[in-house]
């Protein structure tokens, strides 16, 4: 049976919750150099989260929103997009945006409340999109522009299982199997929009089973299982750059899996379900289940796995001193990048915040 | 029909949305027209008439129903590199692509530092007086005026809408370009068959006078023009200034014109609360108390849900109510 084409319902699976192999189940074209990176990613997405948590705690960070649980889907997908691809992120998505090359400190920056952190763009990925479903359609329509240009690209798009709820998901969806654009709609399931469970969102059997309404092909993958993430992912993106005869661009992906930790750091996840259900799915967590099979493979040991962490320590601790260390930016910054030529009426209020800090200083002005 | 207004280039203010897209399409093949019935059928309005023979699907692309993807694929495709000109059919009908136009197409440039932008063309013919069923008549300037990183354009002349049009088109920025349906077909104007831009952001003196400043836009441009006529037979004369471009506004052309009068009256269809006239009277006040001889006049529909049209005359400003108005400013 093809990756792609098998009913929504049945779900892509590499490793068990053991990290064996599944009877029948092929395991990636990955070479070992790639599959040590995979779980290093994985390591450092991790860590990175739970520093990140703690900085918010500690009142050196903003609100933030925590992946814990999710570095199988985040990674395993990331991994799959080829150079020219590009990848269109919710909120959520820093562990795909590293794997992407997005530096760690940019992610803190954006977080730490400066735009600059979004100051991307050599890295075809596109800012990041706070309000829920938006840029499903922004995907569509980058994929459907790459198109008209001639190009030979996918576009790798995230929202979450809440996302699948809006007008959006629907339209823009709708659109990208009526142009046949070249986006794969990575739907992150974690099983929470907030305090909202899975069911509340759809009667619907499965989120996959959406993609039939408009066309296309929609597959549920074990989205704490990178291996089949990056196997199905990589698929889709291959069909979206290259389409064999009658098969429509465009795939939806169900990645079903957990977030461990809260919807953002200032939300209490305490309140709106049980502890045994976050241990259920902690059973399944992705880290283990690719250490396993690594370390069956003969590809990781105790040492290497040290190494890994030591250095994964080291390069947040890195990321944390630098992110730390940007200057913030100059007030009058938030009057530059509204329009190309900043018009008469900001001109105005930027001269009036300048005159306004040298009347009473910053310090007088702030308190 | 005479011979004059059968001559090549004299167009009503549809046919220069026409020729403004066309003449633009030619000139950049990035710019692309996406919409509901805007490809075979030419537009509901046949404002993208011809265009899809002329430039194919590929161009100009009838979209499915639904607003908020077409505002939103246009912006993926405008930080991509293309110009997409999507047409929302009636601007009762674009609170659907609200999110898209607020969240998104005005704050790209800004959320990304200026790595990316977002150059594109929302069109959409607003404004009541042509007998319409409900959400076909309205006037909401105002919420995207309100917005930063939008520019708004509403012309009143065909010459001007060909003129403006190329400007949002070539604009870097998202322009919100609405186009006073009361008026597309009320009459001809010689518009040169070549591209030309008119800048945005500069009103136009339709009228010169030193009695009162009357500020408008739009298809109340027209109405205001007749009250104007009608009192300068009384010796009251106004300066009838269109503003063209409502965001960002021509504070210099209103506070040039207001220095001279001191007198001013604004002119809108939109609901009173909120509405333009509230800025324009505020700017004024700012920038020229010292040269205020009356209380600044607002002429303005009312603040209620636009009615059906059996009762629509009454909303709408006429000459009457607007001569009123600015009587009010000049006897004060």
């Amino acid at each position: 049976m093809s990756t792609l084409q098998r009913d929504p319902g049945e779900q892509v699976r590499v490793l068990d919750e053991d990290g064996r192999v599944v009877d029948g189940a092929t395991v990636p074209d990955l070479d070992d150099e790639e599959l040590v990176g995979m779980y290093r990613n994985m390591r450092l997405a991790r860590h990175f989260d739970q520093r990140a948590v703690s900085l918010q705690r500690q009142g050196r960070m903003g609100t933030y929103p925590p992946l814990s649980g999710q570095e199988g889907a985040q990674v395993g997908s990331a991994t799959a997009l080829a150079e020219e691809d590009w990848l269109v992120p919710s909120y959520r998505e820093h562990g795909a945006s590293y794997v992407r090359g997005v530096p760690l400190a940019q992610t803190l920056r954006y977080w730490m409340g400066d735009e600059r952190g979004n100051e991307l763009r050599e890295l075809n990925v596109f800012p990041v999109a706070v309000p829920i479903a938006t840029q499903v359609l922004h995907a569509t329509g980058l994929a459907w522009a790459s198109k008209l240009k001639g190009e030979e690209r996918a576009f790798l798009c995230y929202f979450g299982d809440g996302a699948t709820s809006e007008g959006d998901f629907h339209e823009g969806l709708n659109f990208a199997g009526v142009f046949d654009v070249p986006s794969v709609f990575f739907c992150n399931n974690n099983q929470w929009a907030i305090s909202v469970p899975r069911e509340r969102q759809t009667a619907a059997a499965t989120l996959a089973q959406k993609a039939v309404a408009y066309g296309f092909e929609g597959v549920q993958v074990d989205g704490m299982d990178p291996l089949a993430v990056y196997r199905v992912t990589r698929e889709a993106l291959r069909k979206a750059r290259d389409p064999g005869e009658g098969e429509l661009r465009p795939t939806l992906i169900e990645a079903v899996q957990y977030r461990f930790g809260a919807h953002t750091t200032a939300d209490d996840p305490s309140v709106y379900r049980e502890d045994e259900e976050v241990e259920r799915w902690k059973r399944k967590d992705p880290i283990p289940r690719l250490e396993s099979y690594l370390y069956e493979q003969g590809l990781l040991d105790d040492e290497r796995i040290d190494a890994i962490v030591t250095s994964v320590e080291e390069e947040v601790a890195d990321a944390i001193e630098t992110a730390e260390q940007f200057e913030r930016p100059e007030p009058g910054a938030v009057f530059e990048h509204v329009y190309a030529e900043m018009p008469r009426r900001l001109r105005e209020q930027a001269r009036e915040l300048e005159q306004l800090r040298e009347r009473h200083g910053d310090e007088e002005l702030l308190e | 029909m005479s011979t004059q207004e059968q001559a090549t280039g004299n167009l009503t203010l549809v046919q220069a949305v026409r020729d403004g897209l066309y003449g633009e399409m030619e000139r950049d093949e990035d710019v692309i027209v996406l919409g509901e019935d805007v490809g075979r059928n030419g537009g509901v309005f046949r404002a993208t008439q011809g265009l899809y023979d002329e430039f194919g699907e590929d161009r100009v692309i009838d979209t499915p129903l639904a607003e908020s993807g077409i505002v939103g694929t246009s912006v993926g495709m405008a930080a991509y590199g293309l110009r997409p000109v999507p047409e929302i059919q009636f601007m009762g009908f674009i609170y659907p692509a609200f999110d898209q136009i607020i969240s998104h197409a005005a704050r790209l440039r800004t959320r990304s530092r200026g790595r990316f932008s977002c150059p594109l063309v929302v069109r959409a013919p607003y404004g009541g007086g042509i007998r319409a069923p409900e959400h076909h008549s309205e006037s909401k300037e105002a919420f995207f005026v309100h917005e930063p990183g939008l520019k708004v354009v509403i012309p009143s002349t065909p010459r001007d809408t060909k003129g403006l049009l190329a400007s949002a088109i070539r604009d870097p920025d998202p322009v919100i370009f609405l186009e006073p349906k009361l008026i597309y077909r009320a009459f001809r104007e010689e518009v040169p068959d070549e591209t030309y831009t008119v800048p945005l952001g500069e009103a136009a003196t339709r009228r010169e006078g030193e009695d009162v400043s009357v500020f408008t836009w739009g298809a109340m441009t027209r109405p205001t023009l007749e009250a104007a006529e009608s009192l300068a037979e009384e010796g009251i004369e106004c300066d009838v200034v269109d503003l063209r471009t409502l965001s960002p506004l021509d504070e210099d052309a209103i506070i040039e014109s207001f220095k001279r009068t001191g007198r001013a009256c604004v002119v809108h269809e939109a609901p009173k609360t909120g509405g333009l006239a509230g800025e324009i009277t505020a700017t004024i006040q700012e920038e020229a108390l010292l040269y205020q001889e009356a209380p600044i006049e607002r002429v303005t529909g009312f603040d209620t849900p636009f009615p059906l049209y059996a009762l629509e005359d009454y909303y709408l400003p006429e000459a009457a109510r607007i001569e009123d108005g600015i009587r009010r400013a000049y006897e004060f």
